[in-house]
């Protein structure tokens, strides 16, 4: 394999999708200041039944999931050493960026009391039992070791005379030289909390349907991360390859496939087992709410199992079905166990309002045009020709 | 630069010894962590659901003394303000309510089929609270001695997952508020705090020479027990209530008996009425290992709103898993050990590359 070089895409920045993404984002405005303004009842369907709605369950909970195909290649790279798939780790870390550091934009808006978030670093307040605590800290260091992961392509990109008068020349040694501990941590903390984003759930008790509320939902959780962050990966390569025409990572993600679906598999089995063992799989087949939700999620699970080990899983348009359907699985089984299967009694529903859903919308899709500015102005993508693959501008 | 296979899994092999350490540590050992216990002096309520009367007074004096405003629809707010208080459930502006159980024809009070009961609402002050154990701030305290489970809104963030946690839904924040807070009962603390009985919250023994009556006299007393009039919400200490619970639990069902009212002990004329037809249980005694407001109810208290829970509290679970999981942080320092020495082994393979792929890169690049 010939080294890798990173470049920016070039090309127009302001096209239409850029455009429309901008109209998304400024509703979301309209109605986060309204939020400010007017209190959370004002734009959203939350109560005091479902006191977490859709911005912490789809842009944290979801939102965080979509965001680790850093920590998902990291591990496969550096850590079991897979070199092949170093190209894949830019782009997956750009990813990352975006997913995590709007989602703590995303709690911003959703803390009740916000003016109080600073509190979360006060050691008189720290409460070392609360899981909650150990997300809200570890996800804080983690967007901090995204950043700094990602530096090197800031640095890259300017002129070196730049680079010398701020002696930024240091900083880039200095990153480049301790390099594998941000690698490390970018492994150790995802770990961390993304498996704690399952123990968050154990409090729930009797309100959370026992197909989802087990002790092994720390592991489960973090199985579906790395799951997701893969199929990430495969989706955010083949969309970026298809529009914007640069080379194929088909053969490399053909690869990867056998490992997304060992994870698979072991989730699956580990899922199952479980309620085997405790007896509870009656449930999934009781044809109600619960039981199909669980159902479809298996299905959504199962279906890139069988893609990914047959020999389709060379197709690049297989691997982009197969990404598909595990993300929707992934993704429904955190909005199932979060909020979908959440039973609080005493007559309680919940649906998301529209503006609810349109802050929502909004920040993925500031995180969309912020992953089209980057890829397009700074070295992230790699390409193995010597030609620019950007549109002149 | 393509590894072996057997390169591949010595590495793999590695990494994932390092991650399953903990997760292994997390399945053979799990287990809840130690449950707690009721605080020595600890205080609470006994509300006897046969003996209510509906009259929300209660309702109303809670109110009063929390400084909590009437809830009302928009219709009845113009026709005269302030008289009618319409609160459904708890809110963010009511903090206790008074709810009917109605099946059927509702022929009689306190009977499961055609009857209909009471139930008042507020929290139990648990004796291993959730909303304490989810809480990442501390803004949830339960005081050491009496067990009262407080909230400071000085250090709340408003996540509200004490809302999500409590088993029983008791955390209310105000959505309609642009700088909402929590609500909860906190058993009149700041009333007590003036009750020469209860002065010092952290432990004070009664101060010699104070009775019963006295402290009745300052109304110095959780407002709903003070003013309840057939002594249904009963205010004391929690095990000289849980053992008139017992009590009247072993009385036959419509003999006269004197119901204390207002405080448990106290010299406040008692209400004399027919005992009612008790389920067999005292609810709080265990439920979710236990809470300092006991429940007596004619109707099984799941048709009352008050759950089947364990014997055990949520928040055992949860933080038996953090502890086995963090415990002195050295399965995380562990990992993190191993993925240093994994990344730094596999990084330096990279520098060669790297290197030329900055130089190259500087090369292209038109200045
Ligand atoms: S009832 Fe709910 S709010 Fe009250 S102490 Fe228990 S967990 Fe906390
Ligand atoms: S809403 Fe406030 S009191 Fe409740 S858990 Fe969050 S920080 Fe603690
Ligand atoms: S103890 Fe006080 S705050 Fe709690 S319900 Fe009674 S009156 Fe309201």
């Amino acid at each position: 394999m010939t080294a890798i070089t990173h470049r920016p895409l070039g090309g127009h920045l302001v096209t239409k999708p850029f455009l429309i993404l901008g109209l998304f984002v400024l509703i979301a405005a309209y109605f986060i200041l309204r939020r400010f303004l007017f209190g959370m009842g004002d734009v959203s369907n939350m109560s005091n039944g479902y006191p977490i709605g859709t911005w912490v369950v789809l842009d944290v909970v979801i939102g965080t999931a979509f965001g680790c195909g850093g920590f998902a290649m990291a591990l496969l790279i550096y850590i079991f050493n897979r070199k092949v798939y170093h190209p894949l780790m830019r782009p997956a870390l750009l990813g990352g960026v975006f997913g995590y550091t709007l989602a703590g934009l995303a709690v911003m808006i959703d803390l009740g009391r916000y003016w109080n978030a600073f509190n979360l670093l006060l050691p008189w307040y720290a409460q070392p039992n609360s899981v909650i605590f150990e997300v809200a800290l570890c996800v804080m260091a983690y967007i901090t070791v995204l950043w700094l992961e990602f530096c090197p392509a800031f640095l890259e990109r300017m002129s070196p005379e730049i680079r010398q008068r701020f002696r930024l020349d240091r900083l880039q040694a200095f990153l480049k030289r301790y390099m594998y501990v941000l690698i490390a941590l970018g492994v150790l903390l995802p770990t961390m909390h993304q498996s704690s984003l399952g123990s968050v759930l154990l409090i729930l008790g009797y309100k959370l349907s026992p197909l989802w509320n087990t002790i092994w939902l720390p592991l489960l959780y973090l199985i579906s991360a790395l799951t997701m962050g893969y199929g990430v990966v495969m989706m955010e390569a083949t969309l970026v390859q298809r529009t914007f025409k640069t080379p194929s990572e088909a053969a490399l993600f053909a690869r990867l496939a056998r490992v997304v679906a060992g994870l698979l598999i072991g989730y699956l089995a580990l899922r199952w087992g479980d309620l085997l063992y405790r007896g509870h799989l009656g449930l999934a087949f009781a044809g109600d709410w619960d039981g199909n939700l669980f159902l479809i999620e298996t299905a959504l699970f199962l279906a890139p199992i069988f893609v990914l080990l047959s020999r389709r899983r060379a197709s690049q348009r297989w691997q982009f079905l197969a990404a598909i359907s595990l993300l929707a699985g992934g993704s429904l089984y955190r909005l199932n166990s979060y909020l979908m299967a959440v039973q609080p009694g005493n007559g309680w529903t919940y649906f998301p309002s529209a503006p609810e859903l349109m802050i929502t919308i909004g920040v993925v899709c500031l995180e969309i045009m912020l992953y089209l500015l980057f890829i397009k102005t700074l070295p992230i993508l790699h390409g193995s020709t010597t030609e620019s693959h950007g549109r002149p501008s | 630069m393509d590894m072996s296979r057997r390169q591949f899994l010595r590495g793999a092999a590695g990494a994932v010894a390092a991650a399953a350490a903990p997760v292994a540590e997390a399945s053979a050992p799990f287990a809840p962590r130690e449950p707690k216990q009721l605080p020595p002096k600890a205080i609470g309520m006994l509300y006897d659901s046969t003996q209510c009367i509906g009259c929300k007074a209660c309702v109303a004096a809670c109110k009063d003394a929390n400084g909590k405003p009437v809830e009302q629809p928009q219709h009845l707010a113009q026709w005269n303000e302030s008289t009618w208080d319409t609160a459904m459930d708890i809110s963010g502006k009511t903090l206790n309510v008074i709810r009917v159980y109605q099946n059927g024809t509702m022929a009689e009070k306190d009977r499961e089929k055609d009857g209909y009961a009471f139930v008042k609402r507020h929290c139990l002050h648990c004796v291993d609270p959730s909303c304490i154990s989810v809480c990442p701030v501390s803004a949830m305290q339960k005081n050491p001695t009496t067990g009262i489970v407080t909230h400071n809104p000085d250090a709340c963030i408003g996540c509200r997952y004490c809302v999500y946690g409590c088993p029983f839904n008791v955390p209310q924040y105000q959505f309609d508020e642009p700088f909402g807070r929590i609500a909860k009962c906190q058993l009149c603390h700041h009333l007590l705090k003036d009750n020469p009985l209860f002065a010092k919250s952290d432990g004070a023994s009664v101060p010699a020479g104070t009775s019963a009556t006295e402290l009745w006299k300052k109304s110095r007393i959780p407002a709903c027990c003070d003013v309840c009039p057939t002594g249904a919400s009963l205010f004391g200490w929690v095990e000289e209530l849980q053992a008139e619970a017992k009590r009247r639990l072993a009385l036959k069902p419509g003999e006269m008996y004197e119901f204390p009212r207002g405080l448990l002990g106290g010299d406040r004329p008692s209400q004399t009425a027919p005992v009612g037809h008790y389920q067999p249980h005292i609810y709080g005694e265990k439920e979710s290992g236990g809470t300092q407001v006991r429940y007596l109810t004619g109707v099984p208290h799941e048709k009352l709103g008050l759950p089947k829970l364990p014997d055990h509290s949520f928040a055992a679970v949860s933080e038996g898993m953090q502890h086995t999981l963090y415990k002195g942080m050295i399965a995380p320092v562990v990992l993190l050990g191993g993925l240093v020495v994994l990344a730094r082994r596999n990084a330096r393979d990279d520098e060669g590359q790297k290197n030329d792929e900055e130089r190259k890169n500087d090369e292209e690049r038109p200045s």
